[in-house]
């Protein structure tokens, strides 16, 4: 009996860590859907977001070291800190600028390229805002706080104690990551079916010459894409960032993202939301069951393993697009 | 044109290559990468003490100390290419601070004649110096650490741990698994129950770990951590109200920036260590003289002080003082890696020369020989106070069980020696 209520427990945060996963795969999803790219650089947007947000909460001087290295100041902070909203705000609008800067200094070369040179290019991009963030804001391990609680929730604790007589472990971050997350797929969905720019980029990513012919700017779409998945990134690495402080290891979380994304397929958010769950629950279950009898540390293989037996059944995913190859 | 651009280039070469004279000792650190925020802090700490050196002293036995930096990112094929840029430049010792990285460089620098030094990581066994003639690894290793880590929860429960629950949360790795068979050895020495709970690497999710760890309610956690895995595994033991005094990490789970990210929830966290907390030392008046003052510090002296930058700069003291050792035994100051590892084997830091270094108590004494390599493997317990934001010692330098370590030390160098088809020295 106590192995069925822990099962129930590890299957709840099961739950509550795929939320976690499909936030960083929903910025992958966006990309790829309004431009057929597979971003190699979601994970260090995610990074590069966070570094921004806490740097300006903090008041941090960016390019502190550049700038003491090339004149001799011992530059490091501002001497003011950021409300957390206004922090948000003001990164949100970097992110925006980044887009922008991405699509003229790179996209915008490469249009009408193959796909794998566009992957090529965010792999280089990926490389290359790692070490932005690194120059801007520095190496250090940050700490994140927009004032989400952390640590069990008591309630929850308090209820199942009285039912099974154990009270479950949940963290009152994971609730919180499971609200936003439906706040912001609701938004998502909203956007793309019922505004104009959002019905333009499904044009795009439907045809991109299609919705050239009609007169939708291509350019506009990437930037406003770029803009939205710099927008999710940095939902993702607050969550992220929030459990372990700031760190250029936050740019690896899209290793976590990519069994979810070969699962529920590269251009469905809904698929991004139920991929990240199976892929949660399975590989907690696994290893709760079956971890134990194989020396334990099976959750990174296993989502792996688990994505590709999906995949043998459904190539393009769950919620892919089937895929159709005329001759 | 070509004749001039030629030039330049061997000009350029010529400028950023260390002086033949010099003793050098090449830096293989990370700065950046998933792990660059501890590797920044231990390479600060090493640049800065030759800095001081140089700068103070004119360098050792009036050799200035050259240390050509190499970025390894912790990755261990950069780690191998590092070694192999930099060992025809004079190196005389290498210190990569990557467990990965110092296996692949133990049958290199038998080869080619290079010490590795390697504190508190690295191989264990390497410290037999009967079967690894290159490498040092005092003053202690991953299974003093262990051993100290137990020797103070005895301490806590009047000697005794019989029906004690351990759990043993671990880096999934060659490192994080090099204490399992030294606490499955003192589990049966003193009766307490050992849970293996190992993390993927890196460690950024960790929650079913936890969730077992709170199912199963160990009374202690003994952490072997490095990079993110630390700062989640502490958010997530106070995620679950496990007892923070009774977390206690391995020195590479024991730096400011392990605890920093869980605030206030991380006070009374405890981790081992070899070396001393915080600048209450004579040593650091020197590093605020010579170095931080006038601009010289690595990174602009913005670590100096932390945890992992002591230990870096700790290492970089062992390293002056073997070579100290070299020169007066060979007669030179112009050394070679062969007088180098002489010096090593006779190196004697006492309680009076850590004093007169600057550093009193910082660090046990270390006597080394032929066949120990390894020093006493002497640690301490420090403790996290998250209100004044520092850590502080809270036991005195401490033995490891050497019953227990000794013979896993014996067996498995000796296991290597078999493996490799080496003839242990005799001495």
């Amino acid at each position: 009996m106590d192995q069925v209520i822990f099962g129930a427990e590890v299957f709840l945060n099961g739950l509550m860590t795929g939320v976690m996963y499909s936030l960083v795969a929903l910025g992958f999803v966006l990309i790829f859907k309004a431009s057929g790219v597979f971003n190699y650089a979601q994970g260090v947007l995610a990074l590069f977001a966070a570094l921004t947000l806490v740097g300006i909460q903090d008041g941090q001087v960016p390019f502190a070291h550049l700038i003491n290295a090339a004149f001799g100041t011992s530059l490091h902070h501002f001497g003011w800190t950021v409300p957390s909203i206004l922090a948000i705000a003001l990164t949100v609008l970097v992110m925006v600028l980044l887009a922008f800067l991405i699509e003229k200094l790179v996209l915008q070369h490469l249009v009408g390229q193959e796909p794998i040179i566009l992957f090529m290019a965010t792999i280089g991009l990926a490389y290359f805002l790692e070490g932005l963030g690194d120059v801007m804001w520095g190496a250090d391990i940050k700490t994140l706080d927009v004032g989400l609680p952390q640590g069990i929730s008591d309630g929850i604790e308090t209820l199942t104690a009285g039912w099974f007589g154990y009270g479950f472990f949940i963290d009152r971050l994971d609730i919180w990551a499971t609200v936003i997350a439906a706040l912001l797929v609701a938004a998502l969905v909203a956007f793309s079916q019922y505004t104009k720019q959002g019905r333009a980029m499904r044009a795009v990513a439907d045809d991109h010459q299609a919705a050239l012919s009609v007169g939708i700017s291509l350019r506009f779409i990437w930037v406003m894409v770029w803009s939205i998945a710099g927008f999710v990134a940095l939902v993702a690495g607050i969550m992220w960032g929030t459990k372990s402080g700031v760190q250029f290891s936050l740019s690896l979380i899209a290793l976590k993202a990519l069994p979810v994304l070969m699962l529920g397929g590269f251009t469905s958010i809904p698929g991004a939301i139920v991929g990240g769950l199976i892929i949660g629950v399975g590989e907690k279950m696994f290893e709760f069951l079956i971890g134990p009898m194989v020396g334990g540390a099976t959750e990174t293989w296993f989502a792996y393993v688990l994505a590709l037996v999906f995949l043998v059944f459904r190539p393009q995913g769950l919620f892919g697009e089937r895929i159709i190859e005329r001759v | 044109m070509k004749t001039k651009l030629t030039a330049l280039v061997v000009a350029g070469i010529m400028a950023g290559a260390p002086a033949m004279a010099d003793l050098v000792v090449p830096n293989l650190s990370y700065r950046t990468g998933p792990y660059g925020a501890n590797g920044t802090q231990y390479a600060d700490g090493f640049n800065d003490y030759f800095t001081l050196l140089n700068e103070r002293d004119g360098g050792i036995g009036g050799e200035k100390i050259q240390v050509p930096e190499c970025e390894t990112a912790y990755n261990t094929e950069k780690g191998v290419e590092c070694y192999e840029a930099t060992k025809d430049t004079g190196a005389l010792v290498y210190n990569p601070l990557s467990t990965g990285i110092t296996y692949q460089l133990i049958p290199k620098v038998a080869e080619d004649k290079k010490v590795l030094y390697t504190p508190g990581y690295g191989r264990t066994s390497a410290k037999n110096g009967k079967v690894f003639e290159w490498i040092f690894n005092a003053p202690a290793n991953y299974w003093d650490g262990a051993s100290v880590a137990i020797k103070h929860l005895l301490d806590e429960n009047g000697g005794s741990l019989e029906g004690k629950k351990i759990a043993l949360v671990y880096h999934n790795s060659a490192y994080g698994k090099e204490p399992i068979r030294t606490l499955q050895e003192l589990a049966d020495k003193h009766g307490f129950t050992l849970t293996e709970v190992p993390v993927e690497a890196p460690g950024q999710e960790q929650g079913s770990q936890w969730l077992q760890i709170r199912r199963e309610r160990p009374d202690y956690v003994i952490m072997y951590g490095w990079g993110v895995m630390n700062q989640v595994a502490i958010q997530e033991a106070a995620n679950i109200r496990f007892p923070m005094e009774n977390l206690i990490g391995i020195w590479w789970a024991g730096s400011e920036i392990d605890v920093q990210p869980a605030g206030a929830a991380a006070d009374g966290y405890k981790a081992v260590t070899f070396n001393g907390v915080g600048q209450d030392y004579p040593l650091y008046d020197d590093l605020q003289q010579y170095v931080i003052e006038p601009g010289k510090a690595s990174q602009g002296g913005e670590h100096v002080g932390s945890a992992v930058y002591s230990r870096g700069m700790y290492a970089a003291v062992v390293i002056a003082e073997a070579i100290r050792k070299a020169q007066e035994l060979a007669g030179t100051s112009d050394i070679t890696p062969e007088q180098l590892r002489e010096g090593f084997e006779n190196l004697d830091i006492t309680e009076e020369r850590l004093a007169e270094i600057g550093l009193p108590d910082f660090g046990p004494p270390i006597q080394l020989s032929c066949s120990n390599h390894g020093g006493s493997g002497m640690a301490r317990i420090q403790q996290w106070d998250a209100e004044a934001g520092q850590w502080n010692l809270i036991t005195e330098f401490t033995e490891p069980d050497q019953e227990v370590v000794q013979p896993l030390i014996e067996e498995d160098s000796q296991a290597y020696a078999t493996e490799a088809g080496i003839t242990p020295r005799d001495c």
